[in-house]
């Protein structure tokens, strides 16, 4: 049986509000293998926001075990867990988070000025950089700044970004949530190609749409799973064609 | 790839963004640091024209004034005494090695005629050494001599200035003036020399022998004062420690008995030292003006980098996200304020120089811009950028990234 990427055991959360308990996560465990397409579903407020934080390495876990790729990242420092994010982790935000007067390839390219993998030189930089852009459909609009793209654009940008250091998983937190149906649909063709060029992807959302791309649904209330299934009627997005840099 | 270019690009940027903000934040440091540019070129600037001057008095030059007296418990002022006698400058000449030149002078003011020109100008007893004293060469005739001194002739040399004024573009060897009424024949005319440090043209004189002026013109027996010069500048020190000896000695005064000196002796070195202590005081006010607004202008920068930290919360949750250790957050902050601080201390350095050349234009000053002004100032403005952005920096990177990126 091959490693799995995420390994989370009888994992906790709990944040302190003065006197009373919240228990965001309540024991749950939750294993996903190389190459799954993972949707993480529930209402507001079920945890699954605080999971993706601890998924991806931003908080820690009150108590429990998150082994990501056979590392044991529970109890890792900030400095620590800044690295692992670096290396490891993809990040797509609801809200593109793409930094303002920066044009798409630097932005894509930020990831790698952190990176201590190894020391590469900035035309090395400057053309894996490329190669994320143009696996988006963006390579001609590499200097584009965020305002001269479009919210789908903008978001495909954040995608290659999340990319460009090879990171064991993609983490999405709601990609679509700023996004209309039509470009929703283009953004979630790249995370299924992606997928099946054996990425691993996990989804944040709270919109069935959406989560019907994925291969399997994990839905989350009140901080615990209530259904791990698999997608039985899954929808395949097609991305227009050609797509390169057309307006979406 | 070299994270230094770009954290310094990141910073530039970020400057750019806001460049009147940064303008205005920068500016204190401007003003500071320009102020110690100034300070120290224009400080620098009249020490070296107030040394320029104070050689021009001569060199290794000591001067011997009569001192205070008391009589009947009353003390008189410096000069007050008239204790230096002719045998005084004698004995000096005689006894002391280490002296090279000695001449007794004494001063009065009087009006000189010539045809129908006439001057007020301070007329100076001078023997034979005193040209050498004040290292004064003549441009035309000659000085009198040791023989015109003994004898009392109504010689005399007159300065640049006296010449002009008397004589215009005709050529005053061998011609008669008045002084006083008395007649003088002029047998040379002094080198130029220009103000001094107070401002006085010391053109503006007519030196004759000391006998002269002092038994014709001004009918005493009292030295003015003693000129004297080291017979190199090291033995200046001895050469005063010798002369007072000397002189506590003819006069009989007994330090042990808690008499005071009725002479007093100051030496080129402390007229220099006074001068000095002139520049320091003045250039102490620059300097605490200069503190006060690198101090402003540190607090400025803090201020606009705390806005700053507090405007990019987001920007610094990405950058967190995607992997930036809090090192890498503080260090790019501190290198925004230290770019501020620098690029303002650049500003400052050009209008310092800048301030420095008017002054020194208006007060006729040399101008020396100081390297070491600009790298103390650079420095200074660098540590200003680090002293006062490492708070913001600090706190940049101690966001929680998970709310730096909720942060609307």
């Amino acid at each position: 049986m091959t490693q799995p990427v995420i390994e989370i055991e009888n994992l906790t959360r709990v944040y302190q509000m003065g006197d009373t308990e919240l228990r965001a996560l309540d024991g749950i465990s939750l294993t996903v293998a190389p190459g799954e397409f993972v949707a993480v579903m529930g209402p507001s407020g079920s945890g699954k926001s605080t999971l993706m934080n601890i998924v991806g390495c931003l908080d820690r876990p009150t108590s429990g075990r998150y082994v990501l790729e056979g590392v044991d990242v529970s109890g890792l420092d900030r400095d620590a867990r800044a690295s692992i994010r670096n290396d490891k982790i993809g990040f797509v935000f609801q809200s593109f988070n793409l930094l303002s007067r920066t044009n798409a390839l630097e932005n894509v390219e930020l990831p790698l000025l952190y990176s201590k993998k190894s020391k590469i030189t900035e035309e090395e930089a400057r053309a894996q950089a490329m190669k994320c852009l143009e696996r988006v459909g963006l390579g001609p609009r590499w200097d584009h700044t965020s305002a001269q793209l479009s919210g789908g654009q903008q978001q495909r940008v954040a995608i290659a970004r999340s990319l460009v250091n090879n990171p064991a998983i993609l983490l999405a937190d709601e990609p679509t949530g700023n996004l209309d149906s039509k470009t929703s649909v283009e953004v979630m063709a790249i995370f299924q190609e992606l997928n099946e060029e054996g990425k691993t992807v996990v989804l944040i959302t709270h919109e069935p749409d959406i989560s019907d791309h994925a291969k399997r649904v994990v839905t989350f209330r009140d901080g615990k799973i209530l259904s791990d299934v698999p997608v039985t009627k899954r929808r395949i997005a097609a991305r227009p064609v050609p797509a390169e840099g057309a307006a979406s | 790839m070299t994270k230094t270019g770009n954290i310094l690009k990141v910073a530039f940027r970020a400057l750019g963004r806001n460049k009147l903000r940064s303008l205005l934040t920068a500016l204190g440091i401007i003003i500071g640091v320009a102020c110690v540019v100034a300070t120290i070129g224009i400080g620098e600037g009249a020490r070296l024209q107030a040394e320029d001057q104070l050689k021009s008095l001569g060199t290794n030059f000591l001067m011997i004034f009569p001192g205070t007296m008391t009589s009947s418990g009353a003390k008189t002022g410096w000069g007050g005494s008239s204790r230096l006698s002719g045998d005084d400058v004698d004995a000096l000449r005689r006894e002391v090695q280490t002296v090279a030149y000695v001449s007794a002078t004494i001063r009065t003011v009087a009006q000189v005629i010539y045809g129908n020109q006439n001057w007020s100008t301070s007329i100076q007893g001078g023997e034979v050494d005193w040209p050498l004293i004040r290292s004064w060469n003549l441009a035309q005739g000659q000085f009198f001599t040791d023989q015109d001194n003994r004898s009392a002739s109504k010689v005399c040399v007159l300065g640049q200035t006296v010449k002009t004024n008397l004589f215009g573009d005709e050529d005053p060897i061998g011609k008669m003036i008045r002084i006083k009424n008395i007649p003088f024949k002029v047998v040379g005319i002094l080198d130029s020399k220009g103000g001094s440090t107070m401002g006085q043209d010391q053109d503006d004189l007519v030196i004759a022998p000391y006998e002269t002026v002092r038994k014709k013109i001004m009918g005493t027996t009292a030295v003015g004062a003693i000129l004297a010069s080291a017979a190199s500048n090291e033995l200046v020190p001895r050469a005063q420690e010798e002369i007072t000896a000397l002189l506590q000695q003819r006069h009989r005064i007994n330090k042990a008995a808690g008499q005071d000196d009725d002479f007093m002796i100051r030496s080129q070195t402390e007229m220099l030292q006074q001068a000095e202590e002139q520049s320091r005081t003045m250039s102490a006010l620059l300097w605490s003006i200069a503190g006060v607004s690198l101090l402003v202008g540190g607090i400025g920068i803090m201020n606009i980098m705390l806005v700053s930290v507090t405007e990019r919360t987001r920007e610094i949750g990405v950058r967190m996200a995607i992997g930036a250790k809090g090192g890498d957050i503080r260090a790019q902050f501190l290198v925004e304020a230290v770019v501020l601080a620098i690029t303002g201390g650049a500003v400052g350095i050009g209008l310092g120089i800048g301030i420095q050349r008017t002054v020194a234009r208006f007060a006729g000053w040399p101008v020396s811009v100081q390297p070491n002004a600009i790298w103390l100032a650079f420095a200074f403005s660098a540590l200003v950028g680090i002293a006062f952005g490492f708070y913001p920096a600090l706190k940049a990177s101690r966001l929680d990234p998970i709310e730096a990126l909720r942060y609307e």
